[in-house]
């Protein structure tokens, strides 16, 4: 996804202003009429993007309530579980996967004459629009990319609109993913992951995280009861930002942002 | 022609001479009686004749230089017991002895006629043919003790080299085994045994081979190496000396000086 | 019945499982395949799906199934016979730790996205370096003591930076793909990795065989052994390099699969009598088996839940290890 950065400005901006995509995506000829998805990120992108009929399953993370957003419109398609005989025997004619789907798999279905393209995990919103782009293209459906991003990009400016650089807002998630950055663009200052002794001592204003909700209990998740962390976020506004906003880049991204600054709104400005 | 020709051993283990120029000589139909206290060196002689230690000097087999034989053909002529009684495997008695045909065997082959008679004579020899099924966890200390030696006469070689075989049998199994070494140097073949025991070496080798401090002391007849002046400054113990029922009686009685250092 | 003809029943019973799981294991997977219609795609020139999926699918996993299994059985009991120690198993030289210290590494450093292959490659690589370092370590006088603990410190060693790599792995997409990788599995391995593996494999296998009459004569220990002609340091190039080059491989293309190398010949040591150089066939065929029925079994237990292999032998494994100790245990009371 970091392929030819300048490039893909360019075409982004040509591909604006005249709405046609040419540059840095392989002639294809038509578009593919039966994909399948292997990563829940680009299960969740090719559900926004592609047209009718032309998503045929995505993978069984999609209908985990907990990781996806998407989940009643995920309902929809085949369920497929990652193994290649079995995404094989669907026939697509292109597969989505993640550059960290297992590598047997995505090799095996290439040496099976299958034609795989694979997305690499998103960590600022121009991946995001990156991604979209290139699904876009990938799908024949650039037109439709380009819509969600600059749906994306609208609420986005409507939030910056009010900027609140003195809130502070700590956050913190049992996954490593950088959320703190999305509160960076709300301009509220973000801090990603952060040792408890600093937490304690940065004072946030807002602490933002998952909600225990998984049965599953996990070490990253006891410091949502530590005493000394319950005294440093006593005064601070706790929002639950569930992981499934999080893990993967999306419209839903937005939707985390924008409960942070609705939540940031609550507090009184300072200064 | 000798069976074993040894002059002017010498190994080194670690900071110790162990073996400090010992030649010696080994002809068909001699039982000859490794005698010697302690750390004398014994085990090193036997092990470093088999070259299983590093050792300066000449060895010679039949006339031909032992540094030139190949493994195998050093263990076609020499047939090793050792100290440790080690079995690691529960296998049956029958395929121990088997072992001892190791070194005929060609690689990959079964067993031949040959090497079935010559387990089952040394399985009969050693009266352990009873018994050929039971694995060998299953074996009293005597009964592996004569398993093993039965491995080693399966092996059908000219010589036997035995460190300590007697250890830890009852007298009737000492004697037997005794028996047996005197046997086998009256078919013409000869046996080297390292032996504690004085009363039995004395009695039924024909010949003694006396170390100490790495060195040969002596080395002749029963009579002439087992003096009392010799046992006394060797051993650091008073014996009694005679005759009985046709043999040798050479019975230790007690320290030179009790209470005094034993001279060593 | 006497012992040698026992011995080729058991053989023979075991060949005659190997088949039959084999086949098996051919005929199991998500596509609805006729077994008739599956072994004549096997062998037809046409590439249709069923034909590719018979060939390019479920082929290598039942070969590799097949061929990792004999080495595991193999190399345990050959390990066994050679440091006359009942618990003495594959990974106890330290090859898998490498090996697996190499698959991290080309998944951490991003270089599997570069090509297919480069983890098994990266894999074998570092199993050559431990090879190396063992034996160095060890030297060619050293005993099996020696042999043991330089496998030990190379075991360590590899953990640690395999450790290190996770712990440093900035990215959780590549710190899981780490952990489901060393947890072993034959999914949708390919005929690349069967022709990458094979060769060590087959080469691994002979060094090993070679080892079975010299096994048999260590059963009265390292002296009496050498004084009846075994070559003690062609003994442990054969038993480490053997190991190390058939292990290495499959390691490299199933990530870690453990305790078939230990129990396998525990189990069949009293089948062969307990002679180290039975035992060697005896365990390849076996091992076999264990591992093919452990890839059938993930595959019908828990199709959509990938179980991972390593994980079910180490299920099934342990406890069975645990029970057969505490057998010993009571005959030896």
């Amino acid at each position: 996804m970091r392929q030819a950065r300048p490039m893909r400005i360019a075409c982004a901006a040509l591909a604006m202003a005249a709405g046609a995509a040419l540059c840095a995506v392989p002639a294809v000829a038509e578009p593919p009429r039966r994909v399948v998805s292997l990563n829940l990120c680009t299960d969740q992108m090719a559900m926004l993007i592609a047209g009718e009929g032309q998503l045929y399953s995505v993978s069984d993370l999609a209908v985990d309530p907990h990781s996806a957003v998407l989940v009643d419109e995920a309902r929809k398609y085949a369920i497929n579980h990652g193994l290649a005989e079995e995404i094989f025997l669907m026939r697509p004619d292109l597969v989505l996967a993640g550059t960290f789907t297992t590598r047997a798999t995505v090799d095996l279905l290439r040496r099976l004459g299958i034609r795989v393209e694979e997305f690499a995990p998103e960590n600022s919103f121009d991946d995001i629009r990156d991604g979209f782009r290139r699904m876009g293209d990938l799908l024949g459906r650039r037109k439709r990319a380009e819509e969600l991003v600059a749906e994306m990009d609208r609420e986005l400016a409507g939030l910056r609109a009010h900027p609140r650089p003195d809130v502070a807002v700590a956050a913190w998630e049992p996954n490593s993913y950088p959320s703190g950055n999305i509160a960076g663009r709300m301009g509220l200052t973000g801090m990603a992951k952060l040792p408890l002794e600093l937490l304690i001592l940065s004072r946030p204003d807002m602490v933002a995280g998952e909600n225990p909700h998984y049965a599953a209990h996990s070490v990253a998740q006891d410091n949502f009861v530590h005493p000394a962390f319950r005294a440093a976020v006593r005064g601070a506004v706790s929002v639950p930002l569930p992981a499934r906003l999080t893990i993967c880049g999306g419209p839903f991204t937005v939707e985390a942002a924008r409960m942070l600054r609705e939540a940031a709104a609550s507090i009184p400005e300072r200064r | 022609m000798s069976l074993l020709a040894v002059r002017d051993l010498k190994v080194r283990l670690g900071a110790v001479q162990a073996l400090d120029g010992v030649s010696f000589t080994v002809r068909p139909g001699e039982f000859v009686g490794l005698i010697g206290p302690n750390g004398a060196g014994k085990s090193t002689l036997l092990r470093a004749v088999l070259g299983l230690v590093p050792a300066q000097g000449e060895i010679t087999m039949d006339g031909r230089a032992a540094a030139g034989m190949s493994a195998r053909e050093r263990a076609a002529r020499i047939a090793y017991l050792a100290q440790e009684r080690e079995i690691a495997w529960d296998v049956p008695v029958e395929t121990v002895v088997a072992l001892g045909r190791t070194p005929h065997r060609p690689a990959f082959a079964g067993l031949r006629d040959a090497d079935r008679d010559a387990i089952e004579q040394a399985m009969r020899r050693m009266e352990v043919d009873g018994f050929r099924q039971r694995p060998a966890t299953e074996l009293s200390g005597g009964e592996k003790a004569r398993v093993l030696i039965a491995r080693a006469l399966a092996q059908d070689t000219p010589l036997l080299l035995a460190d300590e075989p007697a250890a830890g049998l009852d007298p009737g199994h000492q004697i037997a085994l005794m028996r047996l070494f005197a046997e086998l140097a009256a078919e013409g073949r000869s046996v080297v045994a390292s032996l504690h025991d004085l009363g039995l070496a004395a009695r039924w080798c024909s010949r003694l081979v006396l170390l100490a401090r790495g060195r040969i002391v002596a080395d002749g007849a029963p009579e002439a190496v087992l003096t009392p002046q010799r046992v006394r400054e060797i051993y650091g113990v008073t014996a009694f000396f005679g005759t009985a029922a046709g043999g040798n009686v050479v019975q230790p009685l007690d320290l030179a000086e009790p209470g005094g250092d034993r001279p060593s | 019945m006497s012992g040698a003809a026992r011995y080729r029943l058991l053989l023979c019973g075991l060949g005659g499982l190997t088949v039959v799981l084999f086949l098996l294991s051919l005929s199991v997977g998500p596509a609805a395949i006729a077994f008739s219609d599956s072994v004549r795609a096997l062998f037809s020139d046409q590439s249709d799906a069923i034909a590719l999926i018979m060939k390019e699918v479920r082929l290598p996993r039942a070969l590799l199934g097949l061929m990792i299994g004999a080495t595991l059985g193999l190399s345990g009991a050959a390990l066994q016979g050679y440091l006359r120690n009942p618990l003495a198993e594959p990974g106890l030289i330290g090859i898998s730790a490498a090996a697996s210290l190499g698959a991290v590494l080309a998944i951490y450093s991003g270089l599997t996205a570069m090509f297919a292959l480069a983890l098994p490659l990266a894999a074998l690589a570092a199993a050559v370096v431990a090879v190396i370092v063992v034996q160095a370590l060890a030297g060619l006088h050293g005993g099996t003591l020696s042999i043991i603990l330089a496998g030990v410190a190379v075991s360590s060693f590899a953990g640690a930076m395999t450790s290190l790599a996770l712990n440093l792995s900035s990215n959780p997409f590549a710190a899981m793909e780490i952990m489901f990788w060393m947890l072993g599995s034959l999914a949708d391995r390919s005929m690349l990795h069967v022709w990458l593996a094979g060769p060590f494999m087959i080469t691994g296998w002979a060094m090993l065989a070679l080892l079975g009459r010299s096994l048999d004569a260590l059963t009265l220990g390292n002296d009496t052994a050498a004084s009846m002609g075994v070559d003690l340091r062609r003994v442990q190039m054969l038993a480490v390099f053997g190991t190390a080059a058939s292990v290495g491989a499959a390691t490299a293309v199933a990530g870690a699969i453990g305790f078939v190398g230990l129990v396998v010949p525990h189990v069949l040591r009293p089948l062969v009598g307990a002679r180290p150089s039975r035992l060697l066939p005896a365990s390849a065929l076996g091992g076999a088996c264990v591992v093919l029925a452990a890839d059938i079994a993930v595959r019908i237990i828990a199709p959509e839940r990938d179980v991972k292999l390593g994980v079910l032998t180490a299920l099934v494994g342990a406890p069975f290890f645990l029970w057969l100790v505490y057998r010993t245990r009571r005959r030896l009371a």
